[in-house]
């Protein structure tokens, strides 16, 4: 400042002051006013933590396998006829098989419905098995029930078999959805969290202003994504700590590995989540490019069902989605135990979609 | 204009020096020309208002000097120096900035709003002294959500002045304020020039123009209609107050301009506006002429010419009409 300006600078000498720095690295204090402002917006708070938990807790339940659940059998008939009761009787035998005895009518619609896999007709030397051949689970329940009603008529084994019974930890179903879970979490969280913050700053004048100081531009990108960061840690312990105490899920592979997929993870979505934020102008504008972008992701990428079931035509591009790369990764690694080392493929993937969205969206982010 | 030149031939040294300049500036949107070849200079030191209503372009200009939107046609330098748009960091160093529209975030408290802004300068005030200079010390730990308007423009000024920048742009800084939050942030901007600073600021309120600036510039539709210091603009109408009166039957125009000491004639609606020179003599003539057409009062005021009357008389609107 030069001599001119200092001698004004005395008259009005009360309100001008030191340079005592009071402010950290403009990262730093990017990165703490994203994170006040998220921890003080209730409803994010529910939606990234509670959500998700209970998300888990529901799927958990609804898909739980506790032992094997029972085939039911309904038998066409009356209650009273002697025949039906002993069949009745004869199918009670086997452990496996749950049975109720239900008129013509009720008994089709028991089928129809699903609430029965298969409808057996007591005749007079015989029976006729109604099933449908397409559902898995008809075709099991008529082996069992023909097994016991030929074995009720005296058909004797050939050959004696002897049965190991193996339930591993990590096969069950709750195994392979709490890191689909986890990786849809990451998405859902990254895009939307990110996406609607950068857009109402944008519609609200605020990235204008900061557009009009020295602020470094990566920085305030870069901002979002280490916030994203701090979240991501308690997001994702908070789902593995419920599965642990509710469903008896354990981590198999290296808590460090894991850590460090689930960052990778949620650095690409962070950097999906700038991309998708870039240019719109309105919340409907961001919203719809968001679903466009996360509802391929959420079918295809094998977060409820493995991603291996579609056609083979169509695994290229699957497997090349985020998240398809992350879900896998989180399995390999959590579920089987693997090394980092043996997933380069997913890590890569995450790497360059963190990378090129990050890149993109600092060059054609729109300030104002 | 006539101020430009003249200002080439002042040998005050304080007055001399530029801190601001642009040259045949241009910025066309689809379907207007929202600045339309504009020069302005700013000197170091001054307090510059750019005085227009709604629509004039002010807010365009001010963004097109600030570096944030390319103008079409024409050069900007600041401080000596040009906006490249490349790396401008250095020049957005020494540059405070208010812009018309911003809301910052709701949920951050004016303490750390202010310390995120202090963090993007190298160099600058100490936060909590800003925070005393804009009067928010009660304020300090409250969330922005929960300040009135008054207090939010008064951060907004602040998160501008925590740079201790040399040059300092006030968009429309108290639109929409009632006069006792106006009051007090004329008076941080008057502090500020108390200090040295250089200000620019946009306003489409006369007094704010004629308590706060050194110098005025009137804008409409894009263009410069005016340039001088308050004084010499209200100076210009030749006048030194306005009579304003609507009457029973309409008065033939052309006798009233002849009346004594009435140097122009403006009507607008039902109302007349005679801008005079000499009220004593002006008024008595201007009854006795009322009654000559046969017509009667039925209002009339008078007051002092002000810059709103510069600007009815340039442009035959009222400021606020936008």
């Amino acid at each position: 400042m030069d001599e001119a300006k200092e001698t004004l600078v005395h008259e009005a000498k009360d309100w001008r002051g030191s340079d005592k720095p009071q402010s950290l690295h403009p990262l730093f204090e990017l990165t703490a006013t994203r994170l006040r402002e998220f921890t003080r917006e209730r409803e994010a708070v529910f939606w990234v933590f509670v959500f998700p938990v209970l998300m888990t807790f529901a799927l958990g339940i609804a898909f739980r396998n506790t032992a094997p659940d029972k085939t039911l059998v309904a038998i066409e008939g009356n209650a009273s006829d002697a025949k039906v009761s002993e069949t009745a009787n004869g199918l009670s035998r086997s452990s496996d098989i749950a049975v109720t005895v239900l008129s013509p009518n009720d008994a089709a619609q028991a089928l129809r419905s699903g609430k029965v896999s298969i409808v057996v007709r007591p005749e007079n030397d015989s029976f006729t098995y109604r099933f449908d051949p397409t559902r898995p689970e008809s075709h099991t329940a008529r082996l069992l029930v023909d097994d016991a009603l030929q074995k009720g008529k005296g058909r004797a084994d050939v050959v004696n078999v002897g049965e190991e019974k193996v339930t591993e930890p990590g096969a069950r179903y709750v195994d392979f959805l709490v890191p689909g879970l986890i990786g849809m979490n990451l998405m859902g969280s990254g895009l939307w969290g990110l996406g609607f913050t950068v857009v109402i700053a944008r519609s609200r004048k605020i990235l204008k202003r900061f557009a009009a100081t020295p602020m470094r531009r990566s920085h305030y990108l870069l901002s979002f994504m280490l916030s994203r960061l701090v979240f991501l840690v308690l997001q994702v312990a908070a789902i593995i700590v419920f599965a642990w105490l509710v469903f008896g899920y354990t981590v198999r592979g290296s808590w460090l590995s894991v850590t460090l997929m689930t960052m990778l993870g949620g650095f690409a979505f962070s950097g999906l989540g700038l991309l998708v934020a870039s240019r719109p102008k309105t919340i409907e504008g961001v919203s719809g490019l968001m679903n466009f972008i996360m509802l391929p992701m959420w079918l295809l990428s094998g977060t409820f069902f493995s991603s291996e079931r579609f056609p083979h035509l169509l695994q290229p591009f699957i497997q090349a989605l985020p998240l398809t790369a992350l879900n896998n990764g989180l399995r390999a690694l959590m579920n089987e135990g693997t090394s980092l080392s043996s997933n380069m493929i997913p890590i890569v993937i995450l790497l360059a979609w963190c990378l090129v969205s990050f890149v993109v969206a600092l060059k054609i982010f729109r300030w104002q | 204009m006539s101020t430009q030149t003249s200002s080439v031939a002042r040998v005050e040294p304080t007055a001399q020096r530029v801190a601001l300049r642009c040259v045949g500036l241009v910025k066309r949107f689809a379907d207007v020309t929202a600045v339309d070849g504009l020069d302005l200079e700013v000197f170091t030191g001054e307090c510059f208002g750019l005085l227009g209503p709604n629509g004039a372009g002010k807010t365009t200009t001010v963004e097109i000097l600030e570096g944030l939107t390319p103008s079409d046609q024409g050069t900007v330098e600041l401080l000596g120096q040009h906006w490249t748009r490349g790396d401008d960091r250095a020049l957005r160093e020494r540059i405070g900035v208010q812009l018309q529209e911003t809301q910052l975030a709701e949920k951050v408290t004016v303490v750390e709003t202010l310390r995120l802004f202090r963090s993007f300068y190298q160099r600058g005030h100490n936060v909590d002294e800003v925070i005393r200079t804009v009067a928010l010390e009660e304020k300090r730990n409250a969330r922005v959500g929960k300040l009135s308007g008054g207090q939010k423009q008064r951060l907004a000024v602040a998160c501008a002045l925590v740079s201790d920048p040399e040059l300092l742009f006030l968009d429309e800084p108290t639109t929409g304020l009632d006069p006792q939050a106006r009051l007090s942030l004329w008076d941080i901007v008057e502090k500020f020039r108390a200090g040295g600073g250089t200000i620019l600021l946009t306003t489409h309120y006369m007094e704010e123009a004629t308590r706060l600036c050194d110098r005025v510039a009137i804008m409409d539709h894009g263009k410069m209609i005016a340039l001088g210091t308050p004084a010499e603009l209200i100076e210009s109408l030749g006048a030194d107050q306005i009579i304003e009166f609507s009457v029973t039957q309409e008065l033939a125009e052309n006798p009233l301009t002849q009346l004594p000491a009435v140097n122009h004639l403006h009507k607008r609606g039902e109302v007349y506006a005679l801008t005079v020179s000499e009220i004593g003599v002006a008024l008595p003539a201007l009854l006795a002429e009322i009654k000559r057409q046969q017509s009667e009062l039925v209002t009339l005021t008078t007051h002092q010419a002000t810059l709103e009357d510069v600007f009815v008389s340039l442009t035959g609107r009222m400021l606020r009409d936008g």
